[in-house]
């Protein structure tokens, strides 16, 4: 009786231990450090086997102290689209099927910011149209993210300095959070993602511009690879008209908090209460 | 090896075996109706394989509606499983005997629309070889935050609930003795607000999201409740009719009608909610009613759902019509034209009429008109046809046991067969 109740009990412990053995984080989120360094090593040996070049994966936290924020100038956006196609080479989006982190969108300036007669497709021979108007929409990285709170398997979530993040590792793919997004800056790999190996920017981030698997979800992250190294986001460099605007909000004497305090800003569909961290403003 | 352990082994084994026989004997058009389903079955995993070396892209969905016809018929079949409860509160709560010998069947009924919706979500995901993801402790599941995480426990829950009391049921009459009432009475009890439960859980899943005006409103839940009250009978009506046709299965009229007059308030109130509905939307015209315009009458040149959305309507008009009034759901040939059109009419409005409005224009103005694919359909007829699968071979052991023509060993004071009815209490 003694022997069979200790066998039980043996067993119970082993299948306990093994579960939790089984069970160690396996979030990117979660992961301890020495494991997220062992899993970033694996990354990058993945694929710079994959691209026959190295590629350098960052595991750069978030800077304490730091809280980014964005503003764009409607009054001087051009719509020439050079920051989408930035966004595209820097962060690794696929070439075929494409996929755009940016999406600008031609507006009519008799019908004001009105998205239901708005016009993605453009294109004109020359920009800007007359007697049109131009809005870049990207990820807004809202301080209130309806796309995360839906995530089923937590893959998802706002670092500590305002960037939204996916966990591509851990992401099954079902699409919620793209449903909870009012604007549209999710983006779903529907089949397997195309980079050339002598476009691939071999400088990346694991929670940003790393290759991505088929099946996933993927999105903008403030270029989180370049701006958690002090750099500028891709799209704010390539802007040849200075209309796009990056900085720390919590930096008093920095440009962002100058546009916020001083001019007309404005966030989209502010009735959601998904508090951006991406302002439109009207500089002239 | 103590007695009865033996014995009941025995039995377990005996059973097992008579279930197998049973299912391996059929007449000609049982064997065609398997047939059937393994050939839909068939042509299904083929197109799935498909689409998971090629990527959902092999589907119409995209980035703009990027939710389709599998979580339509997921939404669907979630109503289904859920119409169980229809039957249970008046055999149960008001004691109105002659439902209760069909209970059972419901519950059958609801085994087989969970595992359905169970098969639609994991061909929807992206990354399905990563579903375990979700399951604790070896995933992660965001309880209680997201509400997809709500939705796998109270289905998976829902379905364990079902599968005990049914089992349980059938294997104790194979024994030719009682169910164990302190065991299915609370759990019968349980599954009422359960069935009510995955239904309004899945309406939240929709009703949730604020970036959807089409789903962000309060009373997307209550006629979710109302739709599925209509569709998971139906489908029963029919089934039962049929066993009563095929086997000596009996059940009285008077089940029947009730049933359908249960269908006819529950059409009502459905009927209502979409006309509130469309008041609300019309009346104050907001830019929010372009997702109810583009179901309806659609956005300039983009009308492909506008015939479905009318067909609905028919369907669900002619439903209501027909089971209102006693003499229509009385004649047998007017109350299947009525199950076949709730059927149609809440299988439209519930799985295009649901999810593709709610995600058209999508949240930035686009027009992308979605309609399903090849491999979307052949998909979704390959799961229709596993469930209907499961059903049939449920059925085919179950429908033996409550007639006492499929029984372990008599028992003195066993059930004589007939005394099952009483004995589903």
């Amino acid at each position: 009786m003694v022997s069979r109740r200790l066998f039980t009990q043996t067993a119970a412990g082993a299948a306990a231990g093994m579960i939790l053995t089984a069970c160690g984080p396996k979030r990117l989120y979660e992961a301890p450090k020495d494991q997220l360094r062992a899993r970033i090593a694996e990354m990058e040996r993945k694929y710079t086997e994959q691209y026959g070049k190295e590629i350098d994966v960052s595991a750069a936290g978030p800077m304490p102290g730091v809280h980014f924020a964005y503003a764009l100038d409607i009054s001087r956006c051009i719509g020439c689209r050079r920051c989408v196609y930035a966004c595209v080479a820097e962060n690794n989006q696929s070439r075929d099927p494409q996929i755009h982190w940016i999406r600008v969108f031609e507006m009519e300036k008799e019908k004001g910011v009105d998205f239901s007669h708005a016009d993605p497709y453009y294109n004109p021979a020359e920009v800007p149209e007359e007697g049109h108007f131009y809005i870049p929409v990207g990820c807004q990285q809202c301080e209130n993210p309806p796309c995360t709170k839906v995530c089923p398997t937590g893959a998802t979530w706002a670092e500590k300095d305002g960037i939204v993040v996916i966990d591509y590792d851990w992401c099954i793919g079902c699409r919620y959070c793209m449903a909870a997004c009012p604007y549209g800056a999710r983006h779903f790999n529907w089949t397997q993602p195309s980079v050339p190996e002598n476009e691939i920017n071999p400088n990346t981030h694991y929670l940003g511009n790393r290759p991505r698997p088929k099946g996933v979800v993927e999105k903008c992250t403030f270029c989180i690879q370049r701006t958690r190294n002090g750099r500028y986001p891709a799209c704010v460099e390539v802007c040849p008209v200075g209309a796009r605007k990056f900085g720390n909000v919590l930096d008093a004497a920095s440009e962002i908090r100058y546009i916020i305090e001083h001019k007309r800003v404005l966030v989209l569909k502010e009735e959601l209460n998904t508090v951006p961290r991406f302002f439109y403003f009207y500089a002239t | 090896m103590p007695h009865e352990t033996i014995d009941s082994l025995r039995l377990f084994s005996g059973f097992t075996r008579g279930s197998f026989k049973l299912i391996l004997r059929g007449n000609r058009a049982y064997w065609m109706w398997l047939a059937f389903l393994a050939a839909l079955i068939a042509s299904g995993a083929l197109a799935y394989s498909k689409q998971v070396r090629f990527g959902l892209g092999l589907t119409a969905m995209r980035d703009q509606v990027s939710w389709g016809f599998y979580i339509g018929n997921f939404t669907f079949l979630v109503g289904v499983a859920a119409a169980a409860v229809v039957l249970v509160i008046p055999a149960y709560i008001y004691n109105w005997k002659p439902i209760r010998e069909i209970v059972i069947y419901g519950e059958l009924l609801a085994i087989s629309a969970i595992t359905m919706c169970l098969m639609f979500v994991l061909v929807d995901i992206g990354r399905p070889d990563r579903f375990w993801h979700l399951i604790p402790p070896f995933g992660y599941l965001n309880f209680p935050r997201s509400v997809l995480a709500w939705d796998v426990m109270v289905l998976n829950l829902y379905f364990i609930v079902n599968f005990v009391v049914a089992t349980h049921i059938l294997y104790r009459a194979f024994h030719g003795k009682h169910y164990i009432k302190k065991l299915v009475v609370p759990l019968v009890l349980l599954s009422v607000p359960m069935a009510v439960g995955i239904h309004t859980v899945t309406a939240f899943l929709y009703n949730g999201l604020a970036a959807r005006p089409y789903w962000n409103s309060s009373i997307l839940a209550p006629q979710f409740l109302a739709s599925a009250f209509c569709s998971g009978p139906a489908i029963l009506l029919v089934v039962l009719q049929l066993l009563r046709r095929f086997t000596r299965f009996e059940i009285q009229d008077a089940a029947i009608s009730k049933i359908a007059e249960l269908m006819a308030y529950a059409m009502f109130l459905n009927l209502f909610l979409h006309g509130a509905e469309a008041f609300k939307e019309f009346y104050s015209n907001t830019q929010h009613l372009l997702f109810t315009r583009y179901w309806y009458f659609g956005i300039g040149s983009h009308h492909t759902l506008v015939p479905y959305a009318w067909s609905a309507v028919a369907l669900n008009l002619i439903a209501f019509a027909l089971f209102i009034s006693p003499k229509t759901r009385g004649n047998i040939i007017t109350l299947n034209i009525g199950c076949l059109a709730t059927y149609a009419g809440v299988y439209i409005e519930k799985g295009m009429g649901l999810i593709i409005p709610g995600l058209t224009p999508d949240t930035l103005g686009e027009i992308y008109e979605y309609y399903p694919t090849a491999t979307e359909l052949r998909v979704a007829a390959g799961i229709f046809a596993a469930g209907f699968l499961l059903f049939t071979l449920m059925l085919k052991v179950a429908v033996p046991i409550s007639l006492g023509e499929f029984m372990g060993k008599k028992e003195a004071g066993a059930m004589e067969h007939g005394e099952f009815a009483h004995a589903v209490q």
